[in-house]
Order: structure tokens, then sequence, then C-alpha cells
């Protein structure tokens, strides 16, 4: 087997707080290679500090340790500011929930993009502006060069999460990392966003984080699957033997989501049991 | 039971006796609710030293107005001896000197503290209601009535305060009444403003919809739903504003607008102290120092408090 | 027809703004609903379910078309004794409790307002109904979790003992867990105090577990009424509810290989 792109062993990540410190991640442990890895959890489950500690994006007052954090042979915790700025954005991109959150409001989505390339990898203008251009088409994006033009306020949620991935996947990364990518959009366009993400990610085999709440998406989507609850993961699973789940967490999650197949009345609920955490 | 509460931080330190009742989770009353909410607020602040001070030195300025009689030594008023004690430097039996009718300062600047706290209190009193009104009434009702209010309160702001507290003062004849009323008329506009901002994004919020289902009346939901939550923002402002008031009130006794002679206003003990400037510096310092002191202590009163009501702004 | 529909809406139209700035939010939508029964509007982010239901509580302006509750025409504006029938409950538990308010003041002023008596007791009652106890009756709502917030909000609605309640997305900004837990606690309170809801979701799932009948809703119009057998059954008419409901199986590859779409 060859080196993992990246290697996470023990990672945690603490906030201390004046009523006391919260340990949002306690010791979370993978491997990930070029594939589909997903992380599911409830809220407050520690699953996007998972991400953002990856990227060093934990906000201020939180705390990062772990016994290795390594990007493709890369000390994480260890590298300089430089490499760390190089490799964000860069080799490794990330993806948020909502893209006008994420976006310039005040910059046309083409210079956007353009700046992104630019900041990574020596190219003149007109060579970014191609590129730029290459990659609004290659998300499926209708008119890219009115697109080009356009202010992210001016497009539609779907139109601006497709520009968010185009400017994240324009300097080719090895890892993306999309902490829920779909969950503001509406299911059709989610649909769309996601069969986008997948062909990007085969055709260019790169690794991907898929950080979400949901299971039923995260399982048909990824290859693997992290379920992570209080902080920790309590089942690392294929998606594709996600029924035959161990955990009583994953279990019950699987099991309190009402399907269009069957009407299970009442819906099983989770009795959440106090040792998960421990 | 209902659903999983977010993790619960681990404490540092267990509760106990009145702090655990304080900060119970599951408040057997609404005093406890309320006193409990009220000491978290005091919690804040308290942490943040500064704001402290500024609290005491209000405290103190609301102590000495209250006890004015007793802890000065001299009359305000009545001056000493006008060829032995006039424009004397401080000494232990003058301990702010005495200014150029024999009168002891240090019992002066502590009668002018009831005249401060009385402009403060007054302009608080009468501002602060006008401007929450017509700020939430406006942004609440929105369409005519906004505009209408909207623009009387444009023309009020359009007016330098002192500017028109001139006029005013001029019009009705100087006097202390008049130069509190004339501040408190040019200080709501900016409170109209800030409650109407908080009202708007408060109005189509989802729980003043679900009031509005419950088939409450208009003024019921403004009174009951929309003035707590825009009172912070304006009790933090008004605190902010409190140092100007005070200095635009010393500037119009400086003037001569504002509290007559022998009233022991600070700004007007100013006024008197420009004449010996240079070789009695203490007749001007003492009051001056006193207008200081007590505007920086409600500016960081007014950061503490911000701290406390509105987390928003205070980084 | 065996009975009168609870609630009758007939070519509802719902239009913001005039002039070139117009917009129809909702255009001539229909539909009945059956005295204890469950009626669902599904569609995505801007096909005018919510406006739908904005509209029947007043929050919305009509402009054309006639809404019947209990055999009687609404009227405008709607007067108390209508909000003593209809009641609603938001999506966001986070935005629809007022933040200063402890939970005792949040289920008292519907008492207050309508100056009904014992509130004591109504307030205790409404907590065991939805599964609270007294213990959360000082609460402010940040001291609340976001499921116990929308229990919360279910209280308030029911506290006046309305025969419709209106549900806006009641379960989409809860994890996954409690969604379950609100809705059985729905349905048990519609089984007990013989309520008919009418259920806005955007999740196919969500709306086929709870409702009877729905309407599917794309850009402000009906596209088709069905119910959740057919539904179930895979029996839809319309290519757009056919795409819903592949959509809401999870993701599916055009090429299957890695990873099989999780069929349950």
């Amino acid at each position: 087997m060859t080196a993992p792109l990246l290697d996470v062993e023990d990672l945690r990540v603490r906030f201390h707080l004046r009523t006391g410190t919260v340990e949002a991640v306690r010791g979370v442990t993978f491997k990930l290679g070029r594939e589909r890895l997903g992380i599911v959890g409830e809220s407050g489950s520690g699953k996007s500090q998972t991400g953002r500690a990856i990227l060093g994006l934990t906000p201020p007052p939180g705390e990062v340790e772990a016994r290795r954090l390594a990007f493709d042979g890369i000390d994480l915790l260890t590298a300089s500011r430089r490499t760390l700025r190089a490799l964000r954005g860069g080799r490794i991109s990330m993806v948020m929930q909502d893209p006008k959150y994420s976006l310039n409001p005040v910059m046309p989505i083409g210079e956007q993009i353009i700046e992104a390339y630019q900041a990574h990898k020596k190219a003149g203008k007109g060579e970014a502006r191609d590129r730029a251009l290459a990659m609004l088409e290659a998300v499926k994006m209708r008119d890219p060069g009115r697109v080009f033009a356009l202010y992210p306020h001016e497009v539609s949620g779907g139109m601006g999460q497709r520009a968010m991935i185009a400017m994240m996947l324009v300097t080719e990364p090895d890892l993306l990392i999309a902490d829920e990518p779909t969950s503001a959009l509406d299911v059709t366009v989610s649909m769309e966003i996601l069969r986008i993400l997948d062909e990007l990610v085969s055709e260019r085999g790169m690794g991907l984080i898929f950080i979400s709440h949901d299971l039923k998406l995260v399982s048909s989507f990824c290859d693997r699957v992290l379920v992570m609850y209080a902080g920790r993961v309590v089942e690392e699973i294929e998606a594709r033997n996600l029924r035959d789940a161990r955990h009583p967490y994953t279990q019950g999650l699987m099991r309190c989501l009402p399907t269009l197949k069957d009407d299970v009345r009442p819906l099983p609920t989770l009795n959440r049991d106090p040792a998960w955490a421990l | 039971m209902a659903g999983s509460p977010p993790l619960p931080p681990i404490p540092t330190a267990a509760p106990v006796g009145m702090r655990a009742w304080l900060l119970s989770s599951e408040p057997s009353s609404r005093w406890q609710a309320r006193l409990g909410r009220g000491y978290l607020g005091w919690r804040t602040f308290s942490r943040n030293p500064l704001a402290v001070i500024g609290l005491a030195v209000i405290l103190l300025l609301v102590f000495v107005a209250l006890f004015a009689d007793v802890i000065a030594p001299y009359s305000p008023i009545a001056g000493g001896d006008l060829r032995t004690e006039r424009l004397l430097p401080p000494s232990a039996l003058h301990w702010f000197g005495t200014d150029d009718q024999a009168r002891d300062i240090f019992s002066r600047v502590i009668y002018g503290s009831r005249i401060t706290l009385m402009v403060v209190m007054l302009v608080a009193v009468i501002a602060t209601p006008i401007g929450l009104l017509f700020g939430t009434v406006a942004g609440y009702m929105g369409g005519w009535v906004d505009t209408v209010l909207m623009r009387i309160t444009d023309i009020f702001l359009a007016f330098p305060r002192l500017v028109l507290a001139l006029a005013f003062v001029a019009a009705l004849g100087p006097g202390i009444e008049n130069a509190i009323i004339a501040i408190a008329i040019t200080s709501w506009p900016p409170y109209a403003r800030i409650a109407r901002a908080e009202t708007l994004t408060i109005r189509n919020s989802d729980f003043i919809a679900a009031v509005k289902l419950q088939g409450a009346s208009t003024p019921r939901i403004i009174l009951g739903h929309v003035v707590p939550l825009c009172m912070s923002s304006l009790i933090v402002r008004v605190t902010l504003d409190m140092a100007g008031i005070i200095l635009t009130a010393a500037g119009l006794g400086f003037l001569g607008l504002g509290a007559q002679p022998p009233m022991p206003e600070w700004g007007a003990m100013v006024a008197t102290g420009r004449n010996y400037l240079i070789d009695q510096w203490w007749v001007a310092a003492m009051p001056g120092l006193a207008i200081f002191v007590v505007s920086l202590g409600f500016n960081l009163l007014g950061d503490g408090l911000r701290d406390v009501l509105d987390p928003k702004a205070a980084k | 027809m065996a009975r009168d529909p609870m609630l009758d809406i007939r070519s509802l139209r719902v239009t913001y703004g005039t002039g070139r700035m117009q917009v129809d939010a909702v255009k001539d939508v229909s539909f009945q609903v059956e005295p204890g029964s469950v009626y669902g509007l599904v569609g995505e982010s801007g096909s005018g379910k919510s406006t739908v239901l904005r509209a029947i509580c007043g929050l919305a302006p009509v402009s054309a078309g006639r809404i019947m509750v209990d055999g009687r025409e609404v009227p405008s504006p709607r007067s108390k004794a209508f909000y003593r029938t209809v009641q609603m409950v938001f999506q966001d538990p986070y935005a629809s409790l007022h933040p200063r308010h402890t939970v005792d003041r949040t289920l008292s002023e519907p008492l207050a307002i309508h100056g009904e008596r014992d509130a004591e007791a109504r307030i205790l009652q409404a907590l065991r109904e939805v599964g609270l106890g007294p213990s959360f009756r000082f609460r402010y709502p940040h001291q609340l979790s976001g499921g116990q917030r929308q229990r919360i909000a279910i209280a308030r609605a029911l506290i006046l003992r309305p025969k419709v309640l209106l549900l806006d997305e009641p379960t989409s900004a809860l994890d996954a867990s409690v969604q379950a837990e609100i809705l059985n606690l729905l349905d048990d309170l519609r089984r007990n105090l013989g309520l008919t809801y009418i259920l806005v979701s955007h999740d196919l799932a969500v709306v086929a577990h709870l409702c009877d009948r729905l309407l599917v809703m794309r850009h402000g119009e009906a596209v088709e009424e069905t119910s959740s057998e057919t539904l179930r059954a895979n029996r839809v008419e319309s290519d757009y509810t056919r795409s819903l409901v592949e959509a809401s199986q999870g993701f599916t590859r055009r090429t299957p290989q890695a990873g099989a779409p999780l069929a349950s």
C-alpha cells in the first residue's frame, strides 16, 4: 500500500471557555487515500471541527493537538505559516455549506477564481482566465462567459455553490474537504452538485472528505464512512455495508429516518447510552 | 426525553450554595430565572476591570450627590472673608483651594455633582423613552407611519446640538432647566434610529410572527416583545452618550447659558477659573477634573455594559 | 363527500409587489383537507409552499381566491376567534422563541391575550403534553436544546386548543434522531387531540410518513395532488415528482460501481 494522502492520529480540538474546557474532537484517527471518505454525525459531534482542524482553520480560542497530522508526508502541525498557506487552497481545498458567506460579495465570480488560481500557480492573466472559464464549464455552468462577470448575489444558491467548487478545484488540489456542501440547496440541485463533485473527484483522482449530517446521502456518495458521536469516531465502515453497522448509535441513526418505502409508526427513536460518549 | 442537549462544558469547579441556586439550569420560579440571568450578566461585567472602575465612579457620583451636605465642609455659595481667603491654593483647610469669591472649591465640586447627576438623569428619562417610542413604532409599523416619524427625527437630527441648545436657551432664558430640555430634545433622534434599526431586524423574526398569530395587538407586541430587545443596545448607547451630555451641559454653563451663578455647576466654575488660569490653576482645574472623571466613568461603564448586553458589538 | 372539509382553499393567489416588480408567489392553488387528517405541501425553495401557510394565517397577502376554515370564510384581518382555531409551528426553533422570555412567559402570553383563566394549570398541562416536565417552565430558550425548543413551540401552538395546526418544516432544523421524536410527538398529539395538520416540507420521506394526502408544488403552482400510498408505490404521474422521489433516495451514480445506493 502506498503512503496515505492524509494521516490523522489522535486529533483533539479543545476550546477553553470561561465556563470550562470543551473538547469538541477527542482523539480522532483515520487515514485517507485517493478515495471518498464521509464523516457523519449530528450537531455537536465534532465533524466540522475535524475538517477545520486539518486545514488549520480552528477558530480561536480553539487549540489543536494530535499525535500525527500529516498531509502527503508534510507535518501540518509543525509546518511554517508559508507552507500552510501554500497548501491551503493550493493542494488542500475546502467547500463550505453556504456559498453566500464564502464568496466575496464585492468581486465578480470570475475574478475570484482567477485570483485563487494565481495565488497558487505562476500564470499570466490570460492563462488564468482560460483556466477559470474552463473550470466554470467543468462545473456545468450553462453560460460560463456570462457567469464569469456576475457578482455572487446575482446567482442562485446552486450556481453559487458551483462557482465555489470551481474556485476550489481550479488549483487542482489533491484533497478536497467538503463541509455540508449541499445542505443549503434544494434536493434536485444538490444531486447535480454531487454529480459534478463525483466526476471531478474520480477524473482527477482527488481525495475527498465529505462532512454531513445526512447519513443517507453520505452512504450513497462515499466509499467509506466515519460515524462521529460526542467528538469520537464510534464506527468506521464501508458505505455499502452500512446496513450491517455494529454500533447502536449508527443503527439508531439509520432506523430513525422515515423512508418512502415503508411506513413505520412510531419511528424508532435513539436511546443515547452515556457510555457512547466515554 | 427530548433530544440531547449540547455537550455540557466540563465545569472548572462545582458551584456551591448561592451560586448553584443562581446558575441552576432548572430554575423553579420566575425570580430565580431572572436573578440567575442577572448574575450571569454581572459575572461578564465584573470580568472587565475598567468597567468596574467606571461603575465605581458612577456610584461614587451618586453617593456624593446624595450626601453632599454631610461631605462638604463649607457652604457652596456663601464665601469666606474676601480679603484673606480669596484664591487660596489647595491646603489641609481647603483641599481644592478657594475661588475668587473665597468659596471652598471642594464643597462646590461636591454640590456640583448634584447638578450633574440631575442633568444626566433628566436627559436619560426624557430622551430615552421618546427615542424608543419613535424608533420602535416607526420600525414596527412601517409604511407612512415610518416615513412621518423618521422625517420628524431627521429634522431634529439636522440641528447641531449645541446650536439648538443655544437657540433654545436664548428663547426661554438661561437656566439649568432650559439647558436640560434643550439637551434632551437634541439627543433623542439617535436613539430613535438605533431602536428603529433593531426593530427592523426583530420585526420579521418568527417569534414576532408567532405572537401575532396568537392574536396579540400591535401595542402589546411593541411593548412586550420588541421594546425589551431594543433596550439593551439603547442603554449602552445612552450610557456612552452621557459623557457628551455632561460636556454639553458644562459647555452651556461655561458660556453662561446653563446654570446661573452662584449655582456650583462645574462648567460655570471652569468659566470663572479661566480668568486665573495661569496663576491660580486650581480654580479651573478642579471642576475640570471632576467633569473628566465622571465622563470617563460613564464611558467605561458603557463599554462594560456593551459586553454584557450586546455581545455582538463587543468585538 | 362524507364530511365537510376542515380547510378549503380555492384558487389561492398570493402576489407581492406591483408593476414590473410583481411576483406571483402562489398561483391558483386549490385543495381541501378533511378534519382529523394530515395534508402535505411538498416542493423546493421558491415553490410557494410556505407562502400558502402564511396566507392562510394572514402573514401573507391574499390577492385572489377563498380560504374557508371549518365551513366559514376567514375574515381579513384575521379575528381572535380565527387564531383560536388555527395555530402555526415554525421551522427554526432557534428563531421562533423570544430570546428574553422564559418558557413560562412564552406559554402564558396566548392565555393572557385571550383572557384565559388557570394559566398555571394550563401551562403545566401543555408542558406535559409535549413530553417536558415542570422543571422546564422557568428556563430561557438558550438553556434548551433544539428539540426541546421545538416542543415548547408546539406547546405554545396547542395551548389555545386549536383545531388546525400549520406546520412549516417543523423538523428540518433538527438532527435526525430528534426529528424522529418530534414526528412521533406530532403523530400522537394529532390522534389524542383530534387535530388537523397541514405540513409543509421539502423532505418527501417526512411528508409521506405523516401525511395522508399531499400536494407537490413548483414555482408557485400545484404540480400534482397525490397520496402517500401512491408515492410509496412510486406511481406518481408527473416527471417532477418522480425526480423528487429519486433525489430523496440518496445519491445514485449513473454507472453503478462502488458505493451502492442505500435503499432501505
